[in-house]
Parts: structure tokens; sequence; C-alpha cells
């Protein structure tokens, strides 16, 4: 065995690396049982070094996990490492396009880690802190294997890893009645997906013969049984993404879940599967009929993920039900740059994707922070917000700009970007329906902001000061949301890598 | 000549800086900062005119130079420039512009002492300033535009300086949207001669114009109503009187030398193209301005607020200016070629007027300094207190009136000659308003410094000489005002560049003269006593004139009629209706429509998962047929 091979997957190497010396330094820094004296007393000692060296040791290892694999490492002489490369036999492929949308993933994690810190820091948490890390790097590792696999075994693993964790963090405030319940949820639609997405593989394998992407595009052809495995590949997808009508899971697992986990379910679950499903299609069902098939399929996921998720969103009274129908219809969005699989959708896939996370991940920080401090989380508790957090309440507006879509922010961009896109690949109705239900959007992401603005309240959330992570991570968050969409280098350095099939 | 960027960037980072910065500033420092500023602009200014005048000619003509010029958006073939250009009017202007400004700014140190926002005073003068100055020196018609619109805005801004009372803002409300409305007719004018000409320079022998030449009249009048509007001619004339609701200064810079003129300027900047492609349009300046120095000059003789005289007058003048580029019916110049005197007489009476009327509103600051009115009847007797107000008037109304050797008689005869040449009705006409000028230029003088002193307002409040601040320039302008005449003009401008002496026509001369002594006379004789019965008896015996022309024939009222009375209840109020409930009625209809189904659909969010798996597979197998089929 030629174990350079690994040096291809530097960057699933190095998660690894991050992910055991995490393991390792959970299990050896002091007895778990005794752990939250510890804290306590040290914390009453005034010395925190303990407990810090614990939520700061992961963090640090994935920050430097991230800068370190940030940018794929492409230069004039290498042009093989910038056509993409491969390992072990085609099972693990990798482009630089996939390792821009790893880096992503990785600052959204960080982001999502820097959040979570005043969280894991409750009484009932602290004993299962490194837990959170652990999973959560799990699943991010689960996701790197789906987008770099090369075979559909490789694919499905992957899939698995990244899903089985995260069931364990929606259902990590298990005392909870909701977060249990969540779970539940998750996992029984999970394993329905996963069951019919591997049927689907299987009618493939049926009908090729084989599962390596680099052999099926040749040996895959155009018949019923193989439109079906498609389409069963896309629901399983679809699932993650949360398409309607594959959907129905979001909002009570969103819900449920922890704060800062539905905000990484929301963004890097869902980006890595959007990324995954639109390689995947070009990669293996780039032949002509299949197009036909998947585009008018994406068609009318697109139309009634954008539009059903509106009319729900319009009605929701607690916010992160209200943040799950956004996101699906945010989904329904990113899904424009999987039409008809082009160079151009693929940047501004990946692009929708980097500036949604921004936008996204913010708010769910500013209600994470608000949760944690308030415990409040219905869309009249942020009454009056204004005026107790002006800060928080205004950074809350830009993110919630940014995801309506309103210039300057990046998230204006991002859609002229995917919607200029998709008209190029000829889909206007498409693209005007799209059009017509970002107005609607703007109404409901703008009910928060008169809530905090305008509506007065007779006992607003009294006003607090977040913690340095939940700061930092606003910061990040904000940077994004203003930066992506000014600097147009970011779209023209993704837009460098990006293929597709025209 | 690189240095001719500072004469637009002083000013601008004199603006910047008091705009910003004066709140931490003292009235003091922030005046010498502004006045300090000018006073550099005004060498520059005169350096570049200096440099200019004396360069070499090449084939008699002085040559234009662009010092600066970058293309700041280019648009395919069409693009547009910013850039500095200097010709004989530019830099003629350069002059007329940095000396009256810095007179007022000078001026203003005393005049605007202890005025609450002294600060932002200055820093809207430097703005003004730096537009206008802009305007003058563009390299094309755009930049041009621009600097036009923020000359307009800096107006807007200075009549509306004391923003507390309500006259002033609608008076600069008024003088925006009039002038805006003009503008709209400059930009379409732009716009057609750019696209069909290709170019918005002022390089006129390019090829495009052949091919733009069938549209370029209407380009050209579309322009001339946009400088209609900036130059208060008829019948856009009704914003200039209200403006004088602005610091009396102000009126002095912009309302009297510099902004109202631009119209004209631009008349002139445009001339080759109006002689050669145009030459029919130009009866239309003629007339607007012969109506305009008409109306005007009989609206003066009846006004009783000095500075509305003033207002009525400063129409009336640059009615003449306009009327003596309109007289032009050739390019070439030479004794033999007296159809393009008007151009040269135009700039010149732009030239004298800019001085002896600034000079006019100055004195008339400091007139309304001293007894804290604009109303003739709270002055009277003046002369006792203020000699040197009164001594300045004096020469600026013998200027204005056109008695030699002052400089107005020079320039309005020059426009007189011209005006006989092209048509003796126009030069009679021209002539008659000559007259009227001396007379209500001289009524004012009487009402002013003679006249029946009104005692009782004076007795607890003595009117007093203004201080040196106020008094210096009065002397500097009125020294430029006996001067100016004798300056060799049409060496300097000309319709084509080349030299040429100025030289009075004899009968025309005489006439002119006696015909503004006699009007003096007329003055002198109904208004120069305490009692004026000659006065009252005229009133009495034409009741009706008199109020017309008070109300200045209650042209306001009309454009009170037609803008409320018809257009805002006939065209608008239907098409507001028309937005608020159809329009506004569909998209209602479609919010209520999508509220009303997100609540029809809301039972599928049941909750129960084994649902969710139904609608999972379901929507799988639908997918299916939908592809199938």
């Amino acid at each position: 065995m030629d174990y350079s091979q690994f040096l291809s997957m530097q960057q699933e190497v190095s998660l690894l690396a991050v992910i055991l010396l995490v393991f390792l330094a959970d299990l050896f820094t002091c007895g778990r049982l005794e752990r939250g004296e510890a804290c306590a007393l040290s914390e009453a000692n005034g010395s925190t070094c303990g407990c810090r060296f614990r939520t700061f040791f992961p963090m640090v290892l994935l920050v430097l996990h991230t800068v370190l694999n940030l940018l794929p490492w492409c230069c004039e002489g290498c042009a093989q490492v910038c056509s993409g490369k491969e390992a072990f036999g085609g099972m693990y492929q990798s482009t630089p396009m996939m390792t821009i949308v790893k880096s992503v993933l990785n600052v959204g994690t960080v982001v999502v880690f820097l959040m979570a810190g005043n969280w894991l820091k409750r009484a009932e948490n602290r004993i299962k802190e490194n837990e959170f890390h652990l999973l959560v790097l799990f699943t991010l590792l689960g996701m790197y294997f789906m987008i770099s696999s090369g075979h559909f075994l490789m694919f499905f693993i992957g899939l698995e890893l990244a899903s089985i964790p995260m069931t364990a963090l929606v259902a990590y405030d298990k005392q909870r009645y909701e977060s249990a319940e969540a779970g539940a949820k998750y996992i029984l639609m999970a394993l329905f997906s996963s069951a019919l997405l591997l049927y689907g593989l299987s009618l493939i394998y049926g009908a090729a013969g084989t599962l390596y992407f680099d052999a099926l595009p040749e040996k895959v052809s155009f018949s019923w049984l193989t439109v079906l495995g498609m389409l069963l590949f896309i629901s399983g997808m679809g699932f993650k993404i949360s398409l309607v009508p594959f959907h129905l899971w979001t909002a009570d697992t969103y819900e449920g879940a922890p704060t800062v986990v539905t905000g990484y379910l929301s963004v890097i679950s869902k980006g890595a599967a959007a990324f995954v499903l639109f390689t995947v299609l070009v990669k293996i069902f780039g032949a002509v009929d299949f197009v036909g098939v998947w585009n008018e399929a994406f068609f009318w996921l697109i139309i009634a993920s954008i539009t059903i998720a509106n009319l729900f969103a319009i009605r929701q009274k607690n916010l992160k039900r209200f943040m799950a129908f956004s996101a699906i219809s945010q989904a329904g969005y990113l899904v424009l740059g999987v039409m008809d699989g082009t160079a151009q959708g693929m940047t501004a896939l990946v692009f929708y994707l980097l500036v949604y996370m921004a936008a996204n991940l913010g708010a769910f920080a500013v209600m994470n922070v608000v949760e944690q401090n308030c415990g409040k989380i219905g869309l009249d508790d942020y009454d009056g917000l204004y005026q107790t957090n002006p800060k928080l309440a205004f950074l809350m507006t830009l993110c919630l700009f940014s995801l309506a879509g309103i210039p300057p922010f990046a998230g204006f961009f991002s859609k002229f970007f995917i919607f200029m896109a998709a008209f190029n690949a000829g889909h206007h109705l498409l693209v005007f329906i799209a059009l017509v239900n970002t107005v609607i959007s703007l109404y409901y992401y703008l009910l928060i902001v008169k809530a905090m603005y305008i509506k007065k309240s007779d006992a607003p959330i009294a006003a607090f000061r977040s913690d340095c992570g939940t700061r930092l991570a606003l910061l990040i968050c904000l940077a994004g949301v203003i930066l992506f969409g000014l600097a147009g280098c970011i779209y023209s350095y993704i837009d460098s890598f990006s293929y597709g099939l025209k | 000549m690189e240095y001719t960027l500072f004469i637009l960037l002083l000013p601008f980072l004199s603006f910047l800086f008091l705009g910003l910065c004066g709140k931490w500033l003292s009235h003091k420092v922030a005046g010498l900062v502004g006045t300090f500023s000018l006073g550099a602009v005004a060498v520059l200014s005169y350096l570049t005119a200096f440099e200019y005048f004396t360069a070499d000619r090449v084939n008699g003509v002085f040559e234009t130079l662009v010092p600066y010029n970058i293309t700041w958006l280019p648009l395919g073939s069409l693009h547009f420039d910013m850039g500095i250009m200097l010709d004989p009017i530019s830099v003629m202007m350069l002059i007329v512009i940095s000396t009256v400004s810095l007179m007022v700014h000078i001026y203003s140190m005393g005049y605007m002492h202890g005025e609450k926002g002294f600060q932002r005073y200055y820093a809207f003068l430097s703005l003004f300033t730096m537009s206008m100055l802009g305007l003058v020196v563009a390299t094309n018609i755009f930049q041009m535009y621009l600097f036009w619109e923020l000359v307009g805005v800096s107006s807007y801004l200075l009549i509306g300086f004391y923003y507390t009372t309500p006259a002033a803002i609608a008076a600069s409300k008024k003088a925006f949207i009039v002038t805006r409305f003009a503008d709209m007719f400059f930009l379409i004018g732009i716009l057609i001669y750019g696209y069909y000409c290709g170019s918005f320079g002022f390089e006129f022998d390019a090829e495009g114009f052949a091919k733009g030449a069938f549209m370029l009249p209407t380009a050209l009048v579309l322009m001339f109503i946009g400088g209609a509007g900036k130059s208060a001619m008829f019948p856009l004339h009704i914003w200039l009187p209200d403006a004088m609701e602005g610091p009396t200064p102000v009126s002095a810079l912009i309302h009297a030398a510099t902004m109202v003129v631009a119209g004209v300027f631009q008349i002139a900047r445009l001339f080759p193209l109006w002689i050669q492609y145009a030459p029919q349009a130009l009866s239309i300046v003629v007339w607007v301005g012969v109506l305009t120095a008409f109306y005007a000059a009989a609206v003066a003789c009846v006004q009783s607020d000095i500075k509305r005289v003033l207002a009525f007058s400063t129409i009336s003048q640059i009615a003449f200016m306009m009327v003596a580029l309109g007289v032009c019916t050739e390019y070439t110049t030479g004794h033999h070629h007296v159809g393009s005197l008007g151009y040269m007489a135009s700039m010149f009476h732009l030239f004298t007027h800019a001085m002896f009327k600034a000079l006019l509103f100055l004195g008339a600051g400091c007139i309304i300094h001293a007894v804290h009115s604009n109303e003739m009847f709270a002055m009277g007797g003046l002369r006792k207190y203020m000699p040197i107000t009164h001594w300045t008037f004096l020469i600026a109304c013998l200027a204005i009136a056109g008695i030699p050797p002052f400089s107005g008689f020079f320039s309005k005869d020059e426009i007189l000659t011209a005006c006989m040449a092209y048509s003796p009705v126009v030069g009679w006409i021209m002539t008659v308003i000559a007259a009227m000028t001396a007379f209500y230029m001289f009524r004012l003088y009487y009402g002013i410094f003679w006249g029946t002193e009104n005692k009782e307002l004076h007795a607890h409040h003595t009117p007093h000489e203004a201080p040196l601040t106020m008094t210096l320039p009065l002397v500097f302008l009125a020294i430029v005002t006996v001067g100016a005449g004798f300056i060799p003009f049409g060496h300097f401008v000309s319709a084509d560049g080349q030299a040429y002496d100025i030289h009075l026509d004899p009968t025309i001369a005489t006439t002119s003269v006696i015909v503004a002594v006699c009007s003096i006379a007329l003055a002198t004789y109904i208004y120069k006593g305490e009692k004026q019965p000659v006065a009252e008896k005229m009133r009495a015996a034409l009741p009706a004139l008199h109020r017309w022309a008070f109300k200045r024939f209650y042209l306001d009222e009309v454009y009170q009629f037609v803008t409320h009375r018809i257009i805002f209840a006939h065209i608008s109020k239907p098409i507001a209706w028309f937005d608020r409930h159809v329009v506004d009625g569909f998209f209602d209809f479609l919010a209520w429509g999508t509220n009303a189904l997100s609540v029809q659909i809301k039972g599928l969010q049941s909750g129960s998962i084994q649902k969710y798996a139904y609608v999972f597979l379901l929507g799988v197998l639908i997918l299916f047929l939908i592809v199938l089929i």
C-alpha cells in the first residue's frame, strides 16, 4: 500500500488529527465526574485555566486546521493539483473547489464553536462539553468524505458519519423533552431517507454494475430505472438540504435542538449536501437526458420549497421555527445554482453558501446569546430589543437584511449571482417566481426588525453583556455580511476554480 | 498652468474643513479660513489671467488651454470628462467670480458678525465658489451641468440660511424647484446634443456636428431654457426676487454677480454652435430677453423693498446680456462685422455689471445693517449718516444708468449699438429700457439717501456707517466700477477671439447719455424732495397699473393657480388616487392572498412523524411521475 496517498487527503488527515487530539485531551486532562466540581472550584478560586483549556483547546486546534487548509495549494507548476487528485483507486477524489467548500465549512464550524462557549459552560453541559466538540468534528469529517468521495459507498459512509453524530447533537439536551423529541424525529427521518437513498443506489448499481464515479457516466444509461435511482438520490440529498416535500422534519428538529446545533444544522450540514448534490449530478448524470430530468425535478422542488416555506414562515411565532422555514426557502435559492450544472452555477452556489453562512450564523448567534441570557426565543419576546440591547438588535437587522437580499449587504450579491446563473441557463420563469418570493421573505424578515425597533414591550429583554466568544462570532459574521458583497475578489477567486457541464 | 487646479481645490478644501470642523472653530477663525483661501484663489486667478493674456497669440487668437482633463465615466464612444479649460471667457469669469467672492467673504465678516451658523455660512460660500469656478472652467457640457447643479444646491442652501424663517424656507424651495424644472430641459438638451453629435465636448469642429446638425437647434433651445431658469428670464424669473430672503452678501455674490449669469455664460460658451447651426433660434433669445428686460424694469419702478428693486434690476440687466448675445448674426469680428459685436458687448456687460451690481447689493447690505429693514419707508436722508455707502452707491447708480465715464456706460453702449445694427425696433426698445433703468435706480437712490427721513424710527436707533470690513469692499468695487470701462475689453474677449478695438458710435452714445440724464432728472424731480407730490399724483392717476406692477403683474399668482388648481388638482390627484387604490390595492390583495393561503396550509406541518414519511415518499413518487410524463 502506498502511504503517500494519505498526503493527498491532507484536509481529512488534518481534521482526524484534530479529533484525536481533542479526544485524548478530553480523556487525560481530568476525571470526567470531578470535572464539573473542579471547574466550579477553580472558578470560585478565580483561576479557570483548567476549564479554559478544555474550551480553548478544540477551538485553537480547529482554527489551526482551518488556517492551514484554508486555500487550495495551487501553483503554476502543479497543474495536476489544480485539476484534481485521486487516492485509493478513485475512492477519494478532490478538486480545489472541494477544498474551498471544506474551508467554508471549517469557518462556519469555528463560528459555531465560538457561539457555543457560553452554552457549554452551563452546569448541565459541563460534563459533556467536549462531546459537543467531538460530535461536531465527526459530522464535519463525514461531510468531508461526502464531498470528496469517488465511490457511492464512500459517499454513503460519509453521509452516515455526518448524520448519526448529528442526531446525538440534536438530542444533546436530552433531559429536555423537545430536544429528545427532535433527536428521535431526526434519526427516524434520517434513517428513512437513507434507506430510500440506498435503494436508489442499489437501482443504479443494478443498472450500471459499478458504483465508481469515474466509471458510472459511461455505464449508466437513460432508463426509468436509473431515473428513479437518481430521483431517490436527489430525495436523500433533499432531506439533508431540507427541500419541500422532504422538509417536514426541519421545523420540529430545529425547534427542539439546542440553538447552537440548529445553527450548525441549518448552514454547515445543508451547505455540504447542496454542494455534493451539484458535484455528483454533474459528474455522473451529466448526460443530456438526465440533465433534462433533474432540471425538471428541481424546477418543482425549488418552487415548492421557496413558496411553501415562505408561506409557513409568515405564521411562525417561535424564532427557531421561523428560522427553520427561512432556511428551507434559502435552500430553494441555493439549489437554483444546481440548475443545468453550469460552472457559473457552481460559483454562485458556493458564494451563496458562504454569504448565507455569515448571515444565518450571525442571526443564530444573536438568538443563542439572547436565549442563554434570558431563555426567550419567541418573536414577541424580541419586542423592544433595540431599546435594551441596541448593538445586538442592529447586528440582527444586518443579518436579516442580508438574508432578505437587501443591498449593499452580501446577501444581495449572492442572490443576484445565483439568479443570474439560473437566468443565463434559461430558467426565466423560475427566476421570476424566486424573485416574487424574495418579496414575501422580505416581509417576514422585516417582522423581526419591526419587533426589535418599533414595537413596544412591557417586559423587554433586559440589557446584558454578551460573552467574548459570541462577540467574536458576531464580528466574523458582520465582516462577512458586509465584506463578502463588496470584495469582488472573493467571487472571482471562487469562480477561478469552478467547473460544470458547460 | 497646472496651478489652476488649486483654484478649484482650495475652496473645496475650505468647504470640507469648515463644514466638518466648523463646530469647533470660533467665528473669527472660520471667517479667516474662508477669506484667506478665497484670497489665495483670487491671487491664482489673477495670475492665471495675467499669464494667459500675456501669452503669444496663435493666428491672432489666444490659445485654448486644457491643463487637466480626465475621463471620468467612459460610456462606449461617449465619455464624461472632468477637467479645466482656459479660454478668454472662462479666464474672464475666473476674475469676476474670485473678485466678487473675495469681496463678499471680507464683507461678510462684518455683516454676518455674531450670526448663529457663521461657520456654516462660510462653508456654503466656499462650496458655492468652488462650484461656480468649476462651472466656468468646464471642458465639456456635462461637467458644466454637474457644477451647474452644484451652484443650484449651494444657492438653495444659502437662500435658506435662516432656516427658522418660513419665508426663507419657502424662497429656497421655490428657487430650487423652479431652476430644477428648467434644468430638466437643459439635461434633455445635453442628452440630445451628446446623442446626435457624439460628444459632450466644446471642440466644435468635429465632423459629428454635421451629422447632428438637424437636431442642434432643438438641443440648443432646450439648453437655453435651462439657462433661462438659472438666469431668471421671463417667465422663469419668479424665484429670483424671493431669493432675496437670503443674507444680503449672498444676494450680491450669487443672485447678482455670478450664478445668475450662468445662463448667459452657457450661451456664450456654445456661441459657435448657435451662430453656425441655429442662427434663427437666436431670435428666441432676443425676444425673451427684450420681454424680460422690459417687464423687470417696469416692476422695479414701483417696488418698495430695496433688495427687490435690485433683484428686478438684475433680471433686467441679465436680459440685456441675453439680448446682446441674441442679436449676433456673424462670427467674424472687425469693424465691418458689426453682427458679432453683441458677443463682446454681452461679456463686457457681464463683467461690469458683476462689479457694480455687487457693489449695489453690498451697499444695500450696509443700509439694511444700519436701519434693520429692507423697506424704503424706513430709510431716507441716510447720506448724512453713511457717507461712504452713499458715495459708492451713487457711483454704482451712475454706472448702471449709463453715465460716462463709469463702466456701465461703455458696456451698455456696445449693447445698444449691437441692437441697433440688428434691428432699430429692438434698439429703440432697449434704449427705452435703459432709460427706465436710470429712472428706477435713481428713484431707489433718492428714496434711500434723500427724501424724508424716518425720524421716528431713527430716534431710538441712529443709523451709522458700517465697519471697515464692510466699507472696504465697497470702496474697492467702486474703484473697479469707475475704471473698468477703460479696459480694452475687445482685445481680450471677442466672438472669434481676434483682437478688436472698441469704438463708440457717437450718435448712439449721445442718445443714450441724453436719455439717461433725462431719466435721472425726472427721478430727481419726482423723488428728491421731502414731499413727493408728483409720485403721489401718478399713483393716484394710474392705480391699476401701479398695483399690477407692484404685484409683479400677478405672475406668482398665475403660477400658483396653474400648479395648485390645474396640475395638482386635476392631474396629480387622479394619479395619486390610482396609485393608492389600484396599484396599492393590487399588492394589498396579493399580501392578503398570501396570508390566507398560509393559514390554509398550516395543517401540513402536523408534528406526526408517520405523516412526514408518507409525504416524503409521496413526494418522490410524484416527482417520478412528473418526470416520466
